[in-house]
């Protein structure tokens, strides 16, 4: 129990720095692939500190209880994670943090957001499923929703579910929305559909909206971390630094790709998950299920 | 007063009024590689509800009056505005044309003129690190009207100072040539 406080805390104090810095770092690496200097690595916090000393303008007044919803669900579903709660949970929460950002967009009436809120609607029917199979995955090779119970487990499950963790990768795109799969907005400048869902969002809640992120993206990098927990010592640092890896990977990748079409999204998203989830889901139920 | 975090980043929204190209690729050249400003933080993020600074090239007319004046008005405080190109700054050589109005401050408050057909990428940079100094002002003034003259200054010196030190080239425009505020450059 004190356990589950410390580590609720802790998630709720550095989760946002972790996040600001990753994302700092995420820029300096972009600049150094384009041959630039690339902006002090404390930038995403300036940014955000700038973005609450603006002034508030926002289109309707519904549409910051939106977001207020939504950063309350994302920071609910990391501290559901973190506490060691029920991954089914986690994910639920998750979905409905999206969901209200969703609302969010469409309250504001912006051609542009609604644009956005759309794509993001279909980027969450690519990715769901692959959420799902991974956490079904989690419970089939340790018999166990529980967050707890996974990281209590005496086996690494990497390699028996190593379909899911590469499926798991795939859609980390689509969650931290890099390109290719950047279609519902994105962090790069210009585009056809200038921010996407956060074009309307001004100020203070998009700083909020920032804040969730980076709680988000601490978050969905401790489901990495998770397939390499197993009790020990050498898997707790296996597993972070395979997190930290992975989102320099999909920083990479974004970075050498252009955007695709949401149906490539969508279909390689459902191939991944159907290739590499269903098999993968085949080979714990024939090992691992008797 | 402290110094204001929208002075370390600038997001910039550009608007290209009826200039002849000229101006918008120097803008466009600011954030390539060879000058980069993200450097300073600034992101040219397309969006006027996220901008902080708005550079507009090229005249205002009669049919794009209603588009500058929009822009700015979507654009939440504090704010500044970069007339860039001589275009901008008084109609230049489409002054007498039967529809242009003239500058840019002919339809909107504008903050910093970059003078030159076409403005240099050097001299554009600094009008924006000039306008920190403007933006750290209203901000300022937002918070309390009583500080605001004393901090004009304060953080548009080392900004500025720090400009010409990572261009690569020495910048044909200097500090003096950009005038800021409307008042000294409309003589
Ligand atoms: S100032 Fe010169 S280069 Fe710039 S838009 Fe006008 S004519 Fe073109």
């Amino acid at each position: 129990m004190i356990k589950a406080i410390i580590s609720v805390i802790a998630f709720l104090v550095l989760a946002p720095f972790v996040g600001g810095l990753l994302a700092g770092f995420e820029r300096k690496l972009a600049a150094k692939m384009q041959r630039r200097v690339g902006p002090p690595v404390l930038q995403p916090f300036y940014d955000v500190g700038k973005l609450f000393q603006k002034e508030n303008m926002a289109p309707t007044r519904f549409q910051d209880f939106y977001v207020i919803l939504f950063v309350v669900f994302i920071i609910a579903s990391g501290v559901i994670f973190f506490m060691g709660g029920d991954l089914l949970l986690v994910i639920f929460t998750l979905t409905i943090g999206a969901a209200f950002l969703i609302i969010a967009a469409y309250s504001s009436n912006s051609p542009y957001a609604e644009e956005g809120a759309e794509r993001e609607l279909l980027s969450m029917m690519a990715y769901e499923p692959m959420v799902l199979l991974t956490v079904i995955g989690f419970y089939m090779f340790t018999g166990s929703f529980k967050v707890s119970d996974i990281m209590a487990g005496n086996a690494m499950p990497f390699l028996p579910m190593i379909g899911l963790f590469v499926g798991w990768v795939f859609i980390l795109t689509l969650k931290f929305r890099k390109s290719p799969f950047d279609l519902s907005m994105s962090h790069h400048a210009h585009q056809e559909l200038v921010r996407g869902m956060t074009t309307e969002f001004v100020g203070r809640t998009m700083g909020w909206v920032e804040i969730s992120h980076w709680y988000e993206n601490v978050f969905l990098l401790g489901f990495v971390f998770l397939f390499f927990a197993n009790g020990t010592a050498y898997g707790w640092i296996i597993g972070i630094v395979v997190a930290i890896l992975t989102y320099f990977f999909e920083v990479f990748i974004d970075n050498c790709f252009a955007r695709m079409k949401w149906q490539f999204a969508f279909k390689s998203a459902w191939i991944i998950a159907i290739v590499l989830g269903v098999v993968n889901l085949f080979v714990l139920q024939l090992c691992f299920m008797n | 007063m402290s110094k204001a975090y929208v002075t370390k980043s600038p997001w910039v929204v550009h608007y290209d009024g009826s200039s002849c190209n000229g101006c918008d690729i120097e803008v466009l050249a600011c954030l390539m590689p060879m000058y980069d400003v993200e450097r300073f933080g600034i992101i040219n993020c397309g969006n006027p509800k996220h901008a902080d600074v708005f550079l507009v090239t090229g005249t205002v007319n009669e049919q794009n009056k209603d588009v500058v004046k929009q822009i700015y008005e979507q654009m939440p405080e504090p704010k500044v505005v970069v007339a860039i190109g001589i275009c901008a700054c008084s109609g230049g050589i489409f002054k007498d044309c039967y529809n242009v109005l003239g500058g840019v401050d002919q339809v909107i408050p504008v903050d910093a003129y970059v003078p030159g057909c076409a403005a240099r990428p050097e001299a554009i940079i600094d009008a924006v690190v000039t306008g920190l100094g403007i933006l750290q002002a209203k901000r300022d003034a937002m918070v309390e009207a009583i500080d605001a003259p004393a901090a004009i200054e304060a953080p548009a010196a080392p900004a500025a100072a720090s400009a010409p030190s990572a261009v690569k080239y020495p910048p044909i425009f200097t500090m003096a040539e950009i005038k800021v505020n409307a008042e000294l450059y409309k003589k």
